[in-house]
């Protein structure tokens, strides 16, 4: 018995590592198929996402007709499952690409100006720290009531402290001795330093950080409208179809599993081609 | 002659500050410096490190600006750093510094990396663009094809040129070179520093030539300013102070230099500390590691004064000639 | 005191006031406060002596100054639905909440630590694979999903287990399991790569070389230079903890301020929301102060000097 597990250990270890790469491919494969989704998700759906049919309530999966069965007002599930792909992937896309902007923008203002501006922005992300981000928004949502648009918005706050640290650090230390300091010796403008010489420079760090992101926004705001505070109906996102999924979860499990899954498998894909980017790109960072 | 650069009294001062209910300490990395550069003159700044050369040498460029004192480019004062003025200035003046990969960008190609001025300050642009950067390329003694190279692909000779190819880039006047050797092999310094020279003699370059290494600096400089905690204690035409030098520091850093035939005999080792800029020593700065320092040497700051054909700041020296008169 | 302690004590003040304000600006920028917190079928003598009391025809600056003092004074205004003060409301529900996220983040440090520790001693090993996988799991499964498939498998199919409520210590198991799993998960792994780190530091060999047992190797000199980023994580996941529980309360119908919130936020009941907020700013920053005093115990460097982040 021993010695079977002693051999055969070093050797399922072995075919996982060579296995790695072909999981990158499937990680990548399924991306691939979501942004499709994502893009085409009007031509793909067969019924309109709140075509309700109240004699074929709660029909299970795999029944002729609803692949993935239909939900307590006879809505197909596969249906709203397209849609909400899109709209979970279009707010967890605009809001990393506004977290990314807003926060190494921020970092490149306290790297070029120090002072109180580099105090201003340490003191802001040291706030974002003090409020676990869930809660944060929870608050905006509750002032302001919710709607895409401020979800979007609000979701991309999320992270952008690290976007700043990486992006003020990086300056910094290029600005100090690098070719930075030997750019603006030459005479170079501010905005042609940061944009054509550091910006390039920290482009690839920056998006390993975003491939960390994604997921977390995605998870985010998938948590936020599981609690029926994120995207609201007849609109519907991942996060919400699980929340409408859960009240019948001992009728129904598949209204809930469906979205689920997807979930698992999207935020499981990025981060594996985000950890393949990263042991690529950038090796200095964990 | 008018001079193309000239600093009166310059002062360099940094706050050290602990944290934020510490005491800030100032250190002085400059303390009241003067120096006058000519017209197509190279003037060597030597000293240890601390003495403050490369300080000195950031605010002759105007890369910052000194706690007091004032510097003047063609008679008229440096413009505030970062400034648009400033940044015109720029094409006029360049920085050569020690680590030349450090100072060029890895992703972009030698050609981008020498066009930059060109494009900073619009000075040409499409087949004239080209053709300057390949004239300078050629200029430096590369080769054409390593215009497409990047940094990391040459070796730290070929680098330095590439800087320098920059730096020239602009057609500047006056160049600022700080230790800009002494990152490169024994056997490659020598081929750099002749190349600074040609270029210097060919355009009629007025430069300041920083390093911590006579040897380097007897062979390329007209005028040497020895420093030594920011302060300079003598200064003189090249061949004079290699000949004969006064200052006791000076003749210290002369001797370590080995002479055809005499190798290194008569050398003065230096004791004591290195300089430090945040414990400056009382009186005479030098005096804890001077051999001929009395206590005079340690109460009274000497002035930098006119003594046998050059500058030198000594109290031995001052008494020698009031006693000789 | 250190003083690298004093500036963490005036940063953190600076927080829970950055934290006020941010309340106070989202406050007022969703509306007049009167009708906001009034409700908006409030009559109009209702709004008016409101308008009045707290001082809503001042200029701004003063409205803040006495914002501010009213919260020093610890009075963060009466719920909207039962008019009870909204600080007792919340302090009611802070023990069911402490009865899940104590007990969570006991587990994710005792089991997490361990294992990430024993996974990098035992490099390529099962345990290793296992925590590598445990932890992409907590990275990736969020815990409303986790805690439907416990709910389904554990109440539902099996019926071992309460589906929810707090009716006894049963009720809380599943919850601190949603909790805890991939927290255990996460802070293995990261155990497991600070140790590594440590493990490939010059002082470890040169232990090593100078014939130390391994146990004291490990013990004496990994371990303690091992513990200060582990020990931020942890910091960082009181934080996580706290965003848990906004969803596993709501999951399992847990009376902790998790719940409250949603409730409140459902119903726009912004005295309370805003209370939790400043509750919950107080007790990360709480935390984040702990964690630096632990640093300051665990490395002799960081009691001088700032330890950046």
């Amino acid at each position: 018995m021993t010695d079977i597990t002693t051999v055969s250990a070093p050797r399922l270890i072995r075919r996982i590592r060579l296995r790695l790469p072909a999981l990158v491919a499937l990680a990548m494969l399924w991306l691939g198929a979501m942004v499709l989704v994502a893009i085409l998700a009007d031509w793909l759906r067969p019924y309109d996402i709140t075509a309700m049919n109240l004699g074929d309530r709660l029909v299970p999966m795999g029944s002729p007709g609803h692949l993935l069965g239909t939900d307590e007002l006879g809505r197909d599930v596969l249906s709203r499952l397209l849609q909400s792909i899109r709209v979970s992937l279009v707010i967890a896309f605009c809001a990393t690409l506004i977290s990314a902007v807003f926060g190494t923008t921020l970092g490149f203002l306290a790297a070029q100006f120090r002072g109180w501006v580099e105090h201003l922005v340490v003191a802001l992300a040291d706030f974002q720290a003090a409020l676990p981000f869930m809660i944060m928004s929870l608050a905006v949502l509750a002032f302001f009531g919710s709607s895409m648009w401020l979800l979007v918005c609000l979701m991309g706050f999320y992270g952008w402290e690290r976007y700043a640290r990486i992006a003020r650090g990086l300056a910094i230390s290029a600005s100090a001795q690098g070719y930075a300091a030997e750019v603006v010796q030459l005479g170079a403008s501010p905005s042609r330093v940061y944009l054509r010489h550091i910006l390039p420079n920290v482009a690839s760090t920056l998006i390993v950080s975003m491939t960390l992101t994604f997921p977390e926004i995605i998870l985010m705001e998938s948590g936020l409208s599981f609690l029926g505070l994120g995207v609201q109906p007849p609109q519907s996102s991942l996060g919400n179809m699980v929340g409408f999924g859960r009240e019948y979860l001992t009728r129904a499990p598949w209204i809930m599993l469906a979205p689920s899954f997807v979930i698992v498998l999207t935020t499981l894909s990025i981060s594996l081609l985000g950890d393949w980017l990263r042991d690529r790109l950038d090796p200095t960072i964990r | 002659m008018n001079a193309i650069l000239q600093a009166t009294g310059l002062v360099q001062q940094y706050t050290t500050a602990k944290s934020l209910f510490g005491k800030p300490g100032t250190v002085r990395a400059v303390d009241g410096v003067d120096l006058t550069v000519n017209p197509g003159e190279v003037v060597g700044i030597v000293g240890e490190s601390g003495s403050g050369k490369s300080t000195l040498g950031r605010m002759l460029l105007g890369l910052e600006a000194p706690f007091s004192g004032r510097v003047s480019y063609l008679g008229r004062p440096m413009p505030a750093p970062r400034s648009a003025e400033w940044r015109r200035l720029r094409a006029q003046m360049q920085l050569i510094f020690q680590d030349p990969l450090a100072a060029l960008d890895r992703r972009l190609t030698v050609a981008a990396q020498i066009a930059e001025p060109l494009d900073i300050h619009r000075i040409a642009s499409g087949a004239e663009r080209q053709e300057r950067v390949a004239a300078l390329i050629h200029r430096v003694g590369l080769r054409p094809d390593q215009a497409r190279r990047y940094p990391h692909e040459l070796s730290g000779g070929q680098r330095q040129r590439v800087v320098i190819a920059r730096a020239l880039a602009s057609q500047p006047r006056f160049l600022v070179c700080d230790e800009p050797v002494s990152a490169l092999d024994v056997s490659i310094q020598a081929q750099v520093v002749n190349l600074l020279r040609d270029l210097q003699e060919r355009e009629g370059l007025s430069m300041v030539f920083i390093s911590h290494d006579l040897k380097v600096v007897r062979n390329i400089c007209d005028r040497v300013a020895v420093m030594y905690l920011g302060r300079i204690v003598e200064e003189a035409p090249s061949d004079r102070i290699f000949a004969d030098p006064r200052h006791p520091y000076t003749q210290a850093l002369v001797s370590s230099v080995p002479k055809a035939g005499a190798g290194l005999r008569g050398r003065i080792i230096l004791q004591g500390e290195p300089p430090n800029p945040a414990a400056r020593p009382a009186g005479c700065a030098f005096h804890p590691r001077c051999r001929i320092a009395d206590a005079a040497c340690a109460a009274k700051v000497p002035a930098l004064e006119r003594h046998d054909g050059r500058l030198a700041a000594c109290l031995k020296l001052q008494s020698n000639q009031r006693t000789a008169a | 005191m250190p003083r690298f302690l004093l500036t963490k004590f005036a940063r953190a003040m600076l927080t829970i006031l950055l934290v006020m304000s941010f309340a106070f600006i989202v406050l007022r920028l969703s509306g007049d406060p009167a009708q906001v917190l009034l409700g908006p079928d409030a009559p109009q003598d209702a709004v008016d002596a409101f308008r009045a009391r707290w001082g809503l025809n001042d200029p701004l600056w003063q409205q803040y100054l006495a914002y501010l003092r009213q919260l020093a004074a610890f009075d963060f205004g009466v719920s909207m639905r039962d008019h009870s003060p909204a600080l007792q409301l919340v302090m009611d529900r802070v023990p069911a909440t402490l009865a899940l996220t104590v007990p969570a983040l006991m587990l994710k440090i005792c089991i997490g630590i361990p294992a990430g520790v024993y996974a990098a001693l035992h490099r390529e090993s099962v345990a290793d694979r296992g925590v590598i996988m445990l932890s992409i799991f907590g990275f990736t499964i969020p815990s409303f999903v986790l805690g439907l498939v416990l709910v389904l498998v554990f109440a539902v199919k099996l019926d071992w287990l309460p589906a929810g409520g707090q009716d006894g210590w049963h009720y809380a198991i599943l919850p601190i399991a949603t909790m805890s799993i991939g927290g255990i998960g996460i802070l293995a792994r990261f155990s497991r790569s600070a140790m590594i780190e440590v493990l490939g530091q010059p002082y470890i060999r040169t232990a090593m070389a100078k014939g130390l047992p391994w146990r004291d190797v490990v013990w004496k000199h990994a371990l303690p230079n091992a513990a200060v980023p582990i020990v931020t994580l942890v910091g960082f996941m009181v934080g996580a903890l706290i965003a848990g529980a906004v969803v596993v309360e709501s999951i399992f119908s847990w009376p902790g301020i998790g719940r409250l919130i949603v409730v409140s936020v459902a119903n726009r009941d912004l005295a309370v929301v805003q209370c939790i907020l400043l509750v919950i700013a107080a007790s990360m920053v709480m935390a984040n102060l702990l964690v630096d005093f632990a640093y300051g115990a665990l490395d002799p460097r960081l009691r001088g000097a700032a330890p950046g982040r």
